[in-house]
């Protein structure tokens, strides 16, 4: 028997699916675009042709994220915060604080000891902290986003960007580029920007996180500037689990496992 | 008596020369190069459609966010106090004022005498500002000048749901793929702007007569759009960039 998560997201549609055993047979990412129905074909698709099953072969979906109740044929749909907590809590047991930095928002979640929702903070308001800054900053830098995540390497000082606003902080950044600031000066002042911010979401739920087993996801988790500046301002080490983008898809196959079983 | 009044603004630096009641002249320049510099050079514009030297000048004030980098300012004052002056002294029925300029928005009540009451305003985000209509301005491809007249030719209102401008624009991005027309997406931008002022009025607790002033009251389609949320009608001079200036040439008066 095969189960399959979805998740649909503001920039990605990611899918897992798994077997009755829990392992992941096949992982994918793909642009939402425009279209909800068509990213999520074609991510269910991707999954499905990688590990050469059929779609009637699988027994439960399930589906999480912004886009959810768009998806057909589905056992039910379940929150992403839920979702990530059931995927970190398979392949990184015993985290306490998941960081999850998507697209278009971020979210803090408190975990108990046995991988449970405890709270959680989100900002979904702004673009201020998530993925879409990091997007305009690599504009207004002029480098790609991929390479902007290594960029930072080595990079010291404490150039600090003082808008939150993703519109100020791309004026800024042009300003800083002007002043002849290098680019990995201001890239390392973003990251710790990031970090700042990503730092006040967690306190909104936990006031302490001294010995809290941290772990992060999302596709911000790829880049590892941010992931650093983020260790850093919590003094603490922050854990990457493998396909970090994927982690609320992980989490929704697993409970398509566990509410099939049990119906 | 001759003073000067200099506004360094994030986007415009506004200098306005006034003597006694009357106004000399005015000058604007987009605050591109460094703020001393800008200064000068709007400074001297000024001086040169005034007919008169710079020592004639009794005193000047200072204001805007880079009010500090003015070196041949006497004083610095608040944009909030100068645009109580300045919009008091232009309407003095005038007991609230709400101003939008590039990077900011504000709302401020004055009393009777033109004194400070109450004030709310946002510098931190773009949500309600200049810079959140230049980003939708130019996501539907459309010149700056021309979205407030276009807002107004509107069948329909697109619903814009977010106050933050990244997220806005791609809500403005995906009307456009929707096919929902032009005019109906603008009208729904200024509709959001407005009810984001009409957030700071309640704030502070608006009270009649409304003037508006900053770059963004030149907008016909914003102040239509704020006229229709407040129900009251809304003052705006025909400079309503200059107010700050105007309001720092005043002090600058009246200090000497």
């Amino acid at each position: 028997m095969y189960y399959l998560g979805i998740d649909i997201g503001s920039l990605t549609c990611d899918a897992v699916l798994i077997d009755d055993s829990e392992k992941i047979l096949a992982s994918s990412v793909v642009p939402t675009g425009a279209r909800n129905r068509e990213a999520i074909t074609r991510a269910a698709d991707e999954v499905l042709r990688s590990a050469c099953i059929s779609e009637k072969e699988v027994t439960a979906t399930v589906s999480t994220g912004y886009g959810r109740k768009r998806v057909e044929g589905r056992l039910t749909a379940v929150t992403e915060i839920t979702c990530h907590a059931r995927g970190i809590k398979a392949l990184l047991p015993g985290t306490r604080l998941l960081i999850d930095i998507g697209g278009q928002d971020s979210k803090a979640i408190e975990l108990d000891e046995n991988g449970q929702v405890v709270d959680f903070a989100m900002n979904d308001k702004c673009a201020a902290g998530t993925g879409r800054f990091l997007e305009a900053m690599a504009r207004a830098l002029q480098v790609d986003i991929e390479v902007m995540s290594e960029l930072d390497n080595g990079a010291r000082g404490d150039l600090t960007i003082s808008s939150m606003c993703t519109v100020f902080a791309e004026s800024e950044v042009v300003s800083l580029i002007a002043e002849g600031l290098k680019v990995n000066e201001i890239v390392h002042g973003l990251n710790r920007s990031i970090a700042s911010r990503t730092l006040s979401l967690i306190k909104r739920i936990i006031p302490d996180i001294a010995g809290f087993p941290i772990a992060m996801s999302g596709g911000v988790a790829r880049n590892s500037g941010v992931v650093r500046a983020i260790s850093n301002a919590m003094k603490s080490k922050v854990v990457i689990p493998p396909m970090p983008d994927t982690i609320g898809a992980l989490g929704a196959a697993l409970i398509a496992r566990e509410r099939y079983s049990h119906n | 008596m001759i003073t000067a009044g200099i506004d360094l603004g994030s986007l415009s630096t506004k200098v306005l020369i006034l003597e006694d009641d009357d106004i000399l002249s005015t000058s604007i320049l987009t605050t591109e190069e460094e703020g001393a510099l800008v200064a000068k050079k709007a400074m001297d514009e000024a001086i040169k459609k005034a007919h008169i030297s710079f020592e004639e000048l009794k005193n000047i004030v200072s204001t805007g966010y880079g009010r500090r980098l003015v070196p041949f300012a006497k004083e610095s004052k608040s944009e909030m106090l100068c645009h109580a002056k300045g919009s008091h002294w232009l309407f003095p029925k005038a007991r609230t004022i709400i101003d939008v300029g590039a990077e900011s928005s504000k709302a401020i009540r004055i009393n009777e005498g033109g004194a400070v009451e109450d004030f709310a305003g946002n510098d931190k985000c773009a949500a309600g500002t200049g810079v959140f209509l230049d980003t939708m301005a130019k996501a539907l491809e459309v010149p700056l000048e021309e979205i407030g007249q276009l807002s107004l030719e509107h069948k329909g209102k697109a619903q814009i749901s977010s106050m933050c401008a990244v997220f806005a624009e791609s809500e403005v991005v995906s009307h456009i793929h929707k096919g929902i027309p032009r005019n109906d997406i603008l009208a729904g931008i200024h509709e959001s702007i407005a009810d984001r002022i009409f957030g700071m009025l309640n704030r502070i607790g608006m009270k009649n007569d409304v003037v508006m002033t900053g770059g963004v009251a030149k907008n016909i389609g914003m102040v239509r759009a704020l006229e229709e949320k407040l129900g009251t009608k809304i003052y705006v001079s025909e400079y309503p960039q200059m107010i700050g200036a105007l309001g720092a040439a005043l002090i600058a008066r009246n200090s000497k």
